[in-house]
């Protein structure tokens, strides 16, 4: 099993550690996520029907509504939200909705996520020290460095 | 972040609980960001609400404990102080007036007017509208303001040149009591310049055209500064904020120039500082129909069930132009019509008789809400009809509706006819 260290910068601090559940698609809060269940309810998103509940959420960013940090707020009330969360863009939205999550957070990683992490692998986030050890799952072939 | 002495002190607790805890939000709201500091801001637009059947079990604690958990993260329950700063409500899911159309059980309605009672009485200007512009809440060109809904906060940065982010719940009622939010974002004058230059090339002049090309262009630059070349006539408000309300929808667009009539721009080459456009693209009659067929891409029955206008809340002048198609005539059966526009500008449409005339059509004048926020539609709908490119965009996803998009006219004639007969010109 291979092992990958991605080093970025802490937006949320604390420790956690999880399956990953990875997608290309940005999220929408209002009208994007069931904040009962964690579950990606938006239309033509490529994740719809399936849920980020105690996964370590890797995604581009944030978009929509500003209603985007209730329901994720919403979601730590409910016992829905993701144990860690990874993302590409900075936003205003982004950032609060990782504030009102309380779960480790980090953005500006020095390879892209998106490109290194796939779903269910073992991802540990150190968002104190700004790292990402990622396991691939057993059977995946080794991801190749985005260069 | 770097913190002033007036402001280390609030987060010390020298000024109550709530300030603390709002500070406190707002250091780590800051850091998250990569913000170095915090900037003063006099008016902020944010939501107060507890009608919503998630906020139940907190207002039945009392409304302090609405305020400290969905209004400032905190998990003690701090008694909420008077706003700091000029505060004003936004639109939410319940027009308290109106519940008997809706369908809104009573003891969500009541727990919505203690809220308004409450807040109110800690400064909180109960406006209940997406367009705060409209009925009082102006901010004046370099405000820094902490604004929530998409909406309103595009027309805030775009068309009056204040400055605020997409605040959310947390970060505005934090700012309401302290008068502060991070230093960031289009708080900076260099991030409010330009990165695309759409060419547009065909004339852009009625509401839906400009939807049209609000849809189109938010789709493109996702949450990038577009800049509009090529525009002939000034438009008028009801344009601009349908515009920015599209654009805010397909994209997450918070800014844009107009050369000419926005006002940080007199030119193409202002709106883009010393920069080159990153990107540059046409909106010409393809462009058109593109954003035409993908905001009607949900629809294919003609029955038309009900019909939505007013999103953004309309202008006084936008529920004449209604009531006026309406005049002496009546509704279909089969088909319902909801009209919204702020409670205040209500007031003023009652005063002239337009509320009678809409509703001596079979239609209803409403305010606070509308059918996205609130998730409600006449029981049984299935085909919607709407002059709004933010409805037609979110409703399929949310109330799995069909959706048609059109103008005022063909949706006052769906409405009338209990069929969908628009097309695009």
């Amino acid at each position: 099993m291979s092992k990958i260290v991605l080093r970025g910068r802490k937006v949320v601090g604390g420790v956690a550690e999880g399956e990953a559940f990875v997608t290309r698609d940005t999220i929408s809060g209002w009208g994007g996520i069931d904040s009962n269940t964690g579950t990606i309810i938006e239309r033509r998103h490529e994740k719809a029907g399936q849920s980020f509940k105690d996964k370590i959420l890797v995604f581009p960013g944030a978009k929509g509504s500003s209603g985007y940090s209730h329901f994720f707020h919403l979601a730590r009330v409910a016992g829905a939200s993701p144990k860690a969360m990874l993302f590409n863009k900075m936003t205003a939205k982004a950032a609060l909705g990782a504030v009102v999550t309380r779960a480790p957070a980090m953005t500006d990683f020095d390879r892209d996520p998106l490109s290194l992490i796939e779903d269910g692998d073992w991802v540990k986030v150190d968002a104190d020290q700004g790292v990402v050890e990622i396991t691939k799952k057993a059977g995946s072939k080794p991801a190749t460095p985005a260069e | 972040m770097k913190l002033t002495d007036a402001e280390k002190a609030m987060l010390d607790g020298a000024q109550g609980k709530a300030k603390q805890k709002a500070m406190d939000l707002l250091v780590r709201y800051g850091e998250a960001l990569g913000a170095e500091r915090l900037v003063d801001v006099t008016n902020v637009a944010s939501t107060f609400n507890a009608g919503s059947p998630a906020m139940k079990p907190y207002a039945e604690k009392g409304m302090d404990a609405v305020f400290s958990k969905f209004n400032l993260d905190s998990d003690e329950v701090v008694e909420t102080p008077q706003v700091e700063v000029y505060t004003c409500q936004l639109i939410h899911g319940i027009d308290t007036q109106n519940a008997h159309v809706t369908g809104v059980a009573e003891e969500g309605v009541n727990r919505q007017k203690t809220a308004e009672r409450f807040f109110g009485g800690r400064g909180v200007a109960m406006f209940n509208t997406c367009t705060p512009y409209q009925v009082g809440n102006v901010p004046v060109k370099g405000e820094h303001c902490a604004w929530m809904e998409s909406s309103a906060v595009v027309y805030c940065n775009s068309v009056l040149g204040a400055r605020t982010n997409t605040e959310g719940r947390e970060s505005t009622g934090a700012a309401s009591i302290t008068g502060k939010i991070p230093y960031w974002g289009y708080h900076v004058p260099e991030n409010r310049l330009g990165t695309h230059l759409v060419d547009v090339e065909v004339d852009v002049d009625s509401m839906m055209d400009w939807g049209l090309l609000g849809y189109y262009v938010g789709e493109i630059v996702e949450e990038d500064i577009p800049v509009l070349a090529g525009i002939r006539n000034v438009p008028s408000m009801i344009k601009l904020k349908h515009f920015g309300a599209a654009s805010a929808s397909s994209g997450g667009v918070e800014m844009y120039h107009i050369p000419g009539v926005t006002p940080e721009a007199d030119t193409v080459e202002d709106a883009f500082g010393s920069r080159k456009p990153r990107e540059r693209f046409k909106y010409g009659k393809a462009e058109r129909k593109i954003a035409y067929d993908n905001l009607n891409s949900s629809a294919k029955d003609t029955a038309v069930d009900f019909v939505m206008l007013g999103c953004p809340h309309n202008t006084v002048e936008q529920v004449w132009t209604i009531a006026r198609l309406l005049d002496g005539r009546k509704l279909s059966p089969n088909t319902q019509l909801w009209v919204f526009t702020p409670r205040a500008l209500r007031d003023a449409a009652e005063l002239a008789g337009y509320g009678d005339m809409i509703r001596k059509a079979g239609g209803h004048l409403m305010s606070d809400t509308c059918p996205a926020i609130g998730r409600i539609v006449p029981e049984g709908t299935k085909v919607v009809a709407t002059d709004s490119a933010k409805q037609a965009h979110y409703l399929p996803a949310m109330l799995k509706t069909q959706t048609w998009f059109g103008t005022v006219e063909d949706c006052v004639n769906a409405a009338l006819t209990g069929q969908w007969r628009g097309g695009l010109s």
